[in-house]
């Protein structure tokens, strides 16, 4: 068992970094994720592992820092709180341009503008759906406890690198600023120069050899026929994403006539949501994506066959909701999808969403059959 | 004295001749690609390259070099260099080289940028970078135009100068004043050398590559950021010959933007200038 | 076993860093926790408050409308936070700033003068520390020992050499918290 401590998400975000061999870490101070950069200027892990921190003048800045960094096939990343993320969209519509693997952590807040400091989900589309110009996808994993602020890390990375594409760790400020107990990771050393050269030499700018062509790292194709080959190779690699990545947890679903669906904070609100439902006699299970891009569409569709209907509870005005409906209606199911959210940093309790489901659900509740539209 | 004249057809070199190493009065750099330039005719930036090339081969650092390019008309300079490249975003190139320099702190890291990347859209981007003292150089072709994009205002643009933007000359009421940001990035203790040199002549060519090369040889020294500004013409975009781009950028351009050393010293300085 | 509670009071009480060795103590008696902290500029001399959970098993919403434990340290919390106590559950309070002592008789209230009694020991900063001893000898839900492995964890080790001192008045604590009969 690796060493147990008690640490804030934000905080966990930065050892995570340091154990899992991180080579550089840029970042622009933004509440409420402050902490993670904090963290590692205390911890001063370039005199133990030799890993990069730098606070950039600017979140414009320090994606492209990211962008510099990763494109010579080490292990860096950022993390901002969403109106830095908006800034940095442009820079990671490059990196994904140019197939550079990165990870990037959104501790969100609440918006839009500058909105408030407090949680909020409000980023789902922006991170979900592309968020920087062109057609680009990332992985997006989305933590509901101070564990997977951890575990996500190394996960990030590695799927970054298994895909040459950034990943993306979707948190808000309530994972950020809560403490829990966290079991961390042994320290893992960062990749050697050989290491590097070995693994990525063929795109990566470590320096051009007499043995092989120059490396040119660009999201930049002038002859369109190519540009387009160049999007079907990014598309293809989309899809085996949503082939071979979907994750999610299944909290008592199995007999579920109600199906809530959640991610991050409000998927642990919705946990306690799903006791008290059950405690009421309700069949109520909730079904938490972890990857949310790729969405767990199949899941979904599955227990579309039984269900009879969907909420989609989320720290936003209903984004979420959009890619259950499509899911569940892909499938011919007529369950019904509704959404239940609160904004403006406001996190829902467990009582309001049980008051939701049986409001929203209340002829399904009356009948006790699916309400077909 | 009898001059050598050659008569006889059969002492005429013939091609293989000309081509034979002892014959040679000049060399193409190994380290500049064969592609041919989409630069139009008279542009400063292939004279650059060429300077650029041959220091990377002459200091022999092929191996050890990421160029960062911009976007302007040098998008395509990772085409010209036999080196690894990495192309930036608008403005973002001294980001990008941050990011590549301080995970390979080794590597020797340049930006090429012009007037509209490094002076408007990435003026924040440029003073930080020479502010922290970067170990980087810096290439900055000041043209006072954007090429790429069809001839529009740039922030060193001069006082009354037509562009597709400033259809009746710059004016600085609406526009402001042509910006030395060249003086500014001398101000910054991150910078150790700042200089402004041109490649109109056999001489300026001459002296810019001797600029260059101790601006190579200072990052490689880690002495912090070295700024070499090349003041350029863009005959295309001012609408003139090569020629007479030349000469209005010596009667106009160099005037305002005086060619030499604005900084000579080491990182943690201030400049007195 | 699972332990909801809301510690609330004015910032520079000690309530966050109550919470957190109450949270690292748990960890140490292997337990999971959750500490979840309201955040933002109101914590800056305004109220702070902290939720904490402690389970045998998994936990799940840091987010509560209901605790099973409040630990209630100025007017305005008790204001707030009386309410939220489960029936049956327990409130512990400091009287000192409590204008309007609490009222409801279907839970366990006690009362512990720790402002007074940190004052009394020559040091105002162990009052966190008496509160948390009287919550330890009402909700009995961890033992001294991981407590005092519970502050080396949490405290920096600079500070180590206050633990005797803390544990002391975590001691004082057990002893002076009373009962309050509403009945």
């Amino acid at each position: 068992m690796g060493e147990l401590r008690l640490m804030k998400g934000n905080e966990v975000l930065a050892e995570a970094a340091i154990r899992c061999g991180c080579d550089g870490y840029f970042g622009y101070p933004i509440t409420p994720q402050s902490e993670v950069m904090e963290t590692l200027m205390a911890r001063q892990p370039w005199n133990e592992t030799g890993m990069t921190v730098l606070q950039a003048e600017s979140e414009v800045a320090s994606i492209n820092m990211v962008y510099g960094a990763a494109a010579t096939g080490k292990k860096v990343m950022t993390s901002s709180s969403s109106p830095g993320i908006s800034l940095m969209a442009e820079g990671i519509s490059y990196i994904a341009g140019a197939e550079l693997p990165c990870l990037i952590v959104n501790v969100q807040r609440g918006g839009p503008g500058l909105g408030t400091i407090q949680p909020s989900q409000a980023d789902y589309f922006q991170s979900v759906k592309g968020g920087g110009h062109g057609d680009y996808k990332m992985i997006v994993l989305a933590p509901a406890s101070v564990q997977e602020m951890n575990d996500f890390v190394d996960l990030g990375f590695e799927l970054a690198f298994k895909y040459r594409n950034p990943a993306m760790i979707l948190a808000d400020g309530a994972i950020g600023q809560m403490m829990e107990k966290v079991e961390l990771a042994d320290q893992k050393p960062r990749w050697t120069k050989e290491q590097i050269v070995e693994m990525s030499s063929d795109w990566a700018t470590t320096g051009k050899t007499a043995n092989r062509k120059k490396n040119i790292v660009t999201s930049l194709e002038m002859d369109s026929d190519k540009m387009e080959e160049n999007n079907l190779r990014f598309q293809k690699k989309y899809q085996k994403m949503e082939e071979e990545e979907v994750r999610y947890e299944a909290i008592q679903c199995d007999d579920a006539e109600f199906v809530i669906v959640a991610f991050g904070t409000s998927a642990r609100v919705c946990q306690k949501a799903v006791e008290i439902a059950r405690a009421k006699g309700l069949k109520v299970g909730l079904l938490r994506p972890i990857t949310l891009f790729p969405f767990p569409k199949k899941a979904i569709q599955e227990l579309a066959r039984k269900a009879k209907g969907f909420l989609s509870v989320e720290m936003s005005a209903g984004q979420m909701v959009e890619d259950i409906k499509l899911s569940v209606y892909e499938a011919g199911s007529n369950a019904r999808v509704n959404h239940f959210g609160r904004m403006g940093g406001i996190i829902p309790t467990p009582d309001e969403v049980v008051e939701a489901l049986e409001e929203k659900f209340s002829w399904e509740l009356s009948y006790g059959v699916k309400r077909s539209y | 004295m009898e001059l050598n004249v050659v008569t006889k057809p059969e002492e005429i070199m013939d091609i293989k001749e000309i081509i034979k190493p002892e014959n040679l009065v000049y060399q193409k750099s190994e380290v500049l690609n064969d592609d041919v330039m989409h630069y139009c005719p008279g542009c400063s930036h292939g004279v650059v390259h060429k300077i650029l090339a041959e220091l990377i081969e002459e200091m022999g650092l092929q191996e050890k070099t990421v160029g960062v390019a911009p976007v302007g008309c040098a998008v395509f300079a990772y085409n010209y260099i036999d080196i690894d490249w990495q192309e930036a975003a608008h403005g973002r190139a001294p980001a990008v080289a941050t990011g590549i320099v301080r995970v390979n702190p080794d590597n020797f890291v340049f930006t090429y940028q012009g007037d509209g990347d490094l002076a408007s859209i990435g003026a924040g981007e440029i003073m930080h970078a020479c502010n922290r003292g970067e170990n980087i150089l810096v290439i900055f072709i000041n043209n006072g135009i954007y090429g790429m994009t069809g001839g529009q205002m740039a922030p060193t643009t001069l006082e009354g100068m037509v562009t597709a933007t400033t259809p009746f000359g710059r004016n600085v009421d609406l526009n402001g004043y042509p910006m030395k940001i060249t003086n500014l990035i001398a101000q910054l203790p991150g910078t150790s050398y700042v200089t402004r040199q041109a490649v109109h002549t056999a001489a300026t060519v001459r002296k810019c590559k001797r600029s260059l090369k101790k601006a190579i040889q200072n990052v490689l020294d880690k002495k912090g950021t070295s700024f070499v500004e090349v003041v350029s013409t863009c005959n295309s975009g001012w609408k003139m010959s090569p020629v007479e781009a030349n000469n209005w950028m010596e009667e106009n351009m160099i005037p305002y933007y005086p060619l030499g050393d604005l900084k000579d010293s080491v990182k943690g300085e201030h400049s007195d200038n | 076993m699972t332990e909801e509670m809301i510690i609330a009071g004015f910032g520079g009480q000690g309530v966050l860093s109550m919470g957190k060795i109450l949270a690292y103590s748990g960890i140490m008696e292997d337990k999971e926790v959750t500490w979840f902290p309201s955040y933002g500029p109101e914590m800056r001399g305004g109220t702070a408050n902290v939720t904490v959970i402690v389970s045998d098993t998994r936990i799940s919403s840091p987010i509560l409308q209901q605790f099973d434990t409040a630990i209630i340290l100025n007017q305005q919390s008790m204001d707030k936070f009386e309410k939220a106590v489960k029936p049956g559950g327990t409130l512990l309070y400091d009287p000192n700033g409590v204008i309007h002592p609490p009222t409801r008789t279907d839970i366990n209230i006690f009362k512990v003068e720790a402002t007074k009694t940190a004052v009394e020991m020559g040091n105002p900063k162990v009052f966190n520390m008496i509160v948390f001893g009287s919550y330890l000898k009402v909700r009995p839900i961890l033992s001294l020992d991981n407590v005092e492995k519970g502050l080396e964890k949490s405290l920096p080790e600079r500070y180590h050499k206050l633990i005797p001192l803390n544990l002391e008045a975590i001691k004082k604590g057990q002893e002076i918290v009373e009962d309050v009969q509403l009945v």
